[in-house]
């Protein structure tokens, strides 16, 4: 069955990429996706990476082009795009939840700022208690950190929050 | 003119940023804890990633070179990274000082870069910006730790600190021929004011951490890199960063 070719399902589509790292999220749910173009023919996707040293981003946006490619039949270009900076608060509310059943704690919500009250009480993603405290503030891949929790006697990662 | 002055701002930053990731990664798998291991690692990455972005603006000037033949193929006197990045780690002392006094001074440049009039610099600058959040919080914590974690552990950061001041100063050598068009251009707000901004910005941790800033004016800023002059130590390391590239340097990867 070939579906239309409109930016619903593009975007529909671009929910089946997953990131490499987090293999329970999508590019969309990340927020890494930030425009979506119908052009003669094909589709634009814009894309930008969590972090500037982000390793994966060649590998999605190989995967992006291949499940458009397979799921739309057009061609598609991926840019990355440069006008936009990643954030944290891109990373939608469902997403956190997942992220949180995972076993890695969600990044809380900016208000301004990264400071060091964000590493503090991070809720525990395996019993939930705020008894933790920050191991590290780097961790197995660049968005993460290492916490502690002191009630479940557990490490655990957080997925950072970024500016 | 302003093109030339842009490219040798670009090189500079981005060569101190490839060499002082590699020094970075040379802690891979000898980390003194496992986490630090990770954070010296984690950051050799950070740094690689900000050496590339710049490498790919430079890319796209006119006459701008492919960003692996910027990195590996040049040849040691085109390099413009400060001698401050091209020592070897030496104990964790030293490498814990240049980290916490480089990543500073990194964190007041891209700051500043924010209001660059040039806008390839002035995006990536937002992206390094929240990044380099955890390189100076990871600094300042562990330079914290470690003043006041006996006197044995005390005196050997106030050594690394009086050994390393001259060198950190050189990061800020001003561009010999072209700093005064970049400030007058507003592309940045020139090596002298920086230097500045980062004093303000260390002073207050060394005051927490109860060490003392050497004089500054007994010292003389290790100045030389961005001309091209390098310590012994910046040979054999571009040697080895390269090896592998050179082999084939038109291998598809």
């Amino acid at each position: 069955m070939t579906q239309e070719i409109t930016i619903e399902n593009i975007y529909n589509s671009l929910q089946q990429v997953m990131d490499p790292e987090i293999p329970v999220l999508s590019v969309v749910e990340l927020g890494m996706i930030t425009d979506v173009v119908l052009t003669a023919g094909g589709a634009e996707v814009h894309m930008i990476p969590t972090f500037a040293a982000c390793p994966a981003v060649t590998y999605l946006q190989r995967n992006i082009r291949q499940r458009l490619e397979e799921d739309l039949h057009i061609p598609v270009t991926v840019i990355v795009d440069k006008h936009i900076a990643w954030n944290s608060n891109r990373i939608s509310e469902a997403a956190k939840i997942k992220l949180e059943q995972f076993g890695i704690a969600p990044p809380k919500r900016l208000a301004g700022e990264v400071s060091e009250e964000l590493f503090v009480e991070v809720p525990c993603p395996h019993c939930g208690s705020t008894d933790t405290y920050l191991r590290a503030p780097f961790g197995s891949t660049l968005c993460r950190a290492i916490h502690f929790c002191k009630s479940c006697g557990q490490i655990f990662e957080q997925f950072k929050p970024l500016e | 003119m302003l093109n030339k002055a842009i490219t040798d701002l670009l090189t500079k930053m981005a060569d101190d940023e490839l060499i002082l990731g590699h020094r970075n990664s040379e802690w891979t798998g000898l980390g003194p804890v496992m986490e630090e291991d990770i954070a010296f690692s984690s950051m050799a990455q950070d740094k690689i990633g900000h050496s590339w972005a710049l490498f790919r603006i430079l890319e796209e000037l006119p006459e701008g070179r492919p960003a692996d033949l910027n990195a590996f193929c040049r040849p040691e006197a085109a390099f413009k990274c400060c001698h401050l990045v091209e020592y070897p780690n030496s104990g964790y002392d030293f490498s814990l000082m240049r980290h916490f006094l480089f990543d500073q001074a990194e964190a007041v440049r891209y700051e500043s870069l924010q209001e660059s009039s040039f806008e390839p610099l002035q995006q990536l600058s937002k992206k390094v910006k929240g990044e380099l959040k955890y390189h100076t919080l990871h600094a300042n914590a562990w330079i914290l730790q470690l003043s006041k974690a006996g006197e044995e552990s005390y005196d050997r950061m106030q050594t690394a600190l009086n050994e390393i001041m001259a060198l950190a100063a050189g990061i800020f050598e001003p561009a010999r021929d072209y700093e005064q068009a970049l400030i007058d251009e507003k592309v940045y707000p020139g090596e002298k004011e920086l230097y500045n901004r980062w004093l303000d910005r260390i002073y207050p941790v060394l005051v927490k951490a109860s060490l003392n800033l050497p004089d500054l004016n007994a010292i003389a800023p290790a100045y030389g890199g961005r001309t091209g002059q390098h310590t012994p130590y910046l040979g054999p390391l571009l040697k080895e960063m390269g090896e592998v590239f050179n082999l084939d340097t038109a291998a598809n990867w």
